[in-house]
């Protein structure tokens, strides 16, 4: 079974972000890029398909010379071989669906990994695009996922409770926490890892279909409301935590 | 974390996938449980597996014996990582590859390296240290642990006391004078009038094991005793291995404080504003950020002196001076910073704050680095 990761560098959560003088496009100075956090996920998956069923992993990335080091993350967490797509600058959902696309069919993997959404631009858009491109079937949001001969059946979360999926290999994947628990990398894999190559390949000739107009932090203006203390405003506090601040 | 002159961009792209693989290992497996341990005075035994499968012991000894065969900076960022969770974490992961797999590594036999280096490396044998004695401490040459030459070997006698991992340990690196001379001996668990028992009652490094060691007739095989070595400057070249990672580690219990502090101090708000908006806690955040800048690129510049093979022990002593000394007083600002909550559990504080009490003393206190350095600069010592 021959599988096939992307995943995609995004800001440390913690870093603070500005915005460039352009007014479109994240300021990237002083910012420390990461794996994106659900790529992680993806990356686990696709090591374990491998160690069921044997085959290969194979690891690919759209980015700068700087995305490199999440290759590097993925071959010392045990990937096989990394792949870049070369590209310094950010394009549209569509272009990158392109370029992964192109790849993909050029070593036809039997299954090809994501992280449910990329933290920095949360587009929601990739997964699905390359699926439609390769005319594949796409599950997003998988929290648990079964593989079995050319059957795949996965657990998806949906708003409030779960959802069961069959589906025919190949296919999309997309991963959502909970899916497994990342290795971490071991120490003197990260060093085995330095000496291995990562092969290049060029951005899709598609044309990019969305622009970006404005870009704007969001305002920091504390709302405060005060409740009282009857049963009705406890669950509106919760109502309220859940829907709107999206923190339970 | 700070970072204010980018120091990650001088860092290569392992050496900040180990301080990122460590730093996400600390916030998930040490941060949420180390408080609960301290509470107890309990070191977290279940985290030694995991620690050794990272490849945390014996991070730059070569990779034919088990280990990672990394570069000292990717050691420095990991015991920087480590000691942000908790300074007994790092402590452990100090002695373990500094002063036993070390010693072994450089002084031991062939053999010695192919039985204990693998064992100590994936955490299937634990080691300790022994150098100091109740009676002497900051002076360990008068040392009275001592071994005679028998027919088979040595019979060894004495006592050693604050020894870090004493009671878990399976082998002990004891130091010890045969014919007046200061030799490295291999005490392992079990052995005949070999106990190690554990030091209660500390308020600092609670997350630590601290034990005695009482050798009572020990009878040591020929083989258990170090050939490449003789002389005090056998465990003090440990020493300085162990220093170095202090140097970084304290950085991280310092990146703890502030970042805690600074957190705080935006959202407590006090005379209708956050107590950040007010310069005596300006004050103090700019000195624990400025601190912790230079203590970061001094160490980043000793890495690579030791990387190279010129980096002098003095250096060492300046940057374990410094670091443990700022990364105090940041801790003590930093509760201050949190007034009354910084006495609290449910803040990292106090514990590192209360850590770095012992971390400032062992390993040479504070006042040693400082005459090992006035007799490097001055050429006088002023020890005795
Ligand atoms: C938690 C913990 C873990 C430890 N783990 C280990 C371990 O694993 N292995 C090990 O061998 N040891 C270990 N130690 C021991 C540690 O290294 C010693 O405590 C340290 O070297 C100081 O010795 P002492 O406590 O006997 O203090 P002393 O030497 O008695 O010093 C007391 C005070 O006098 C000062 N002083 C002493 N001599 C002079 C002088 N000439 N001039 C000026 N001031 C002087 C000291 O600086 C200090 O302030 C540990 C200690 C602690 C607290």
């Amino acid at each position: 079974m021959n599988v096939l990761v992307c995943i995609s560098q995004v800001p440390d959560t913690t870093t603070k972000i500005t915005v460039s003088p352009d007014g479109k496009s994240m300021n990237p100075q002083g910012v420390k890029f990461i794996l994106n956090p659900y790529d992680e996920f993806a990356i686990e998956e696709g090591l374990r398909i491998r160690e069921k069923f044997g085959g290969t992993v194979t690891t690919l990335t759209v980015g700068g010379e700087s995305a490199k080091e999440i290759l590097r993350t993925a071959l010392a967490m045990g990937s096989d071989t990394a792949a870049i797509i070369k590209d310094e600058e950010r394009q549209d959902s569509y272009i990158v669906a392109s370029s992964i696309a192109d790849v993909a069919r050029s070593i036809s993997p039997d299954v090809i990994l994501f992280g449910r959404q990329s933290i920095d631009f949360d587009s929601f858009a990739v997964p699905s695009m390359v699926a439609e491109l390769l005319g594949w079937p796409n599950i997003s949001m998988v929290s648990s996922l079964t593989i079995e001969d050319h059957s795949v059946t996965a657990e998806r979360d949906i708003e409030g409770g779960k959802e069961t999926i069959e589906a025919t290999l190949p296919c999309v994947i997309a991963a959502q926490k909970g899916l497994n628990d990342p290795r971490y990398p071991k120490l003197p894999d990260i060093m085995k890892a330095k000496s291995k190559t990562i092969s290049e390949h060029p951005k899709s000739s598609a044309v990019r279909r969305v622009n970006v107009l404005d870009m704007k932090l969001p305002d920091t203006k504390r709302l405060n409301k005060i409740f009282g203390e009857s049963d009705q405003e406890l669950d509106e506090v919760v109502r309220l935590l859940h829907e709107e601040a999206k923190i339970i | 974390m700070p970072d204010y002159f980018n120091l990650d961009a001088l860092l290569t792209d392992e050496e900040r996938l180990v301080q990122q693989t460590v730093k996400e290992f600390v916030d998930r497996e040490v941060i949420p449980i180390i408080e609960h341990h301290a509470r107890d005075g309990t070191f977290p035994l279940h985290l030694v597996k995991p620690m050794a499968d990272l490849g945390l012991f014996g991070i730059t000894l070569p990779q034919e014996y088990g280990c990672a065969g990394l570069n000292n900076v990717c050691y420095g960022l990991a015991m920087q990582e480590l000691e942000r969770g908790d300074s007994g974490i790092r402590s452990f992961a100090s002695v373990q590859s500094s002063l036993v797999m070390y010693p072994i590594y450089t002084y031991g036999s062939e053999d010695h390296r192919r039985k204990w280096l693998p064992r100590l490396a994936s955490g299937d044998a634990i080691g300790c240290f022994g150098l100091t004695e109740p009676d002497y401490g900051s002076n360990p040459g008068g040392m009275v642990t001592n071994a005679k030459k028998t027919d088979g070997g040595f019979l060894l006698n004495g006592a050693k006391m604050w020894i870090t991992n004493g009671t878990l340990a399976d082998i002990a690196v004891v130091w010890a004078k045969l014919d007046g001379v200061v030799r490295g001996f291999l005490v392992e668990k079990g052995m005949k009038g070999f106990s190690a028992p554990e030091m209660k009652g500390k308020h600092s490094l609670r997350a630590s094991v601290t034990s005695e060691l009482v050798f009572q007739d020990v009878e040591l095989p020929e083989e258990n005793v170090l050939p490449g070595i003789e002389g005090l400057k056998g465990p003090l070249s440990c020493l300085t291995q162990a220093r170095y990672g202090i140097s970084w580690g304290v950085i991280g219990s310092a990146m703890a404080c502030y970042d805690s502090s600074l957190n705080y101090a935006q959202s407590r708000i006090q005379f209708d504003r956050p107590i950040a908006g007010f310069q005596l806690t300006q004050e103090k955040l700019v000195y624990m950020l400025t601190e912790i800048t230079k203590a970061q690129f001094l160490c980043w510049r000793l890495a690579h002196l030791k990387d190279e093979g010129t980096m002098l022990p003095q250096q060492v002593s300046l940057a374990k001076r410094n670091n443990c000394e700022i990364a105090l007083n940041i801790a003590r600002m930093s509760r201050e910073i949190h007034g009354a909550n910084g006495i609290l559990d449910e803040y990292p504080i106090m514990r590192h704050s209360a850590n770095l009490e012992s971390v400032k003393t062992y390993e040479g206190t504070h006042e040693m680095h400082t005459l090992i350095l006035g007799q490097d600069i001055t050429g006088i010592q002023a020890f005795t």
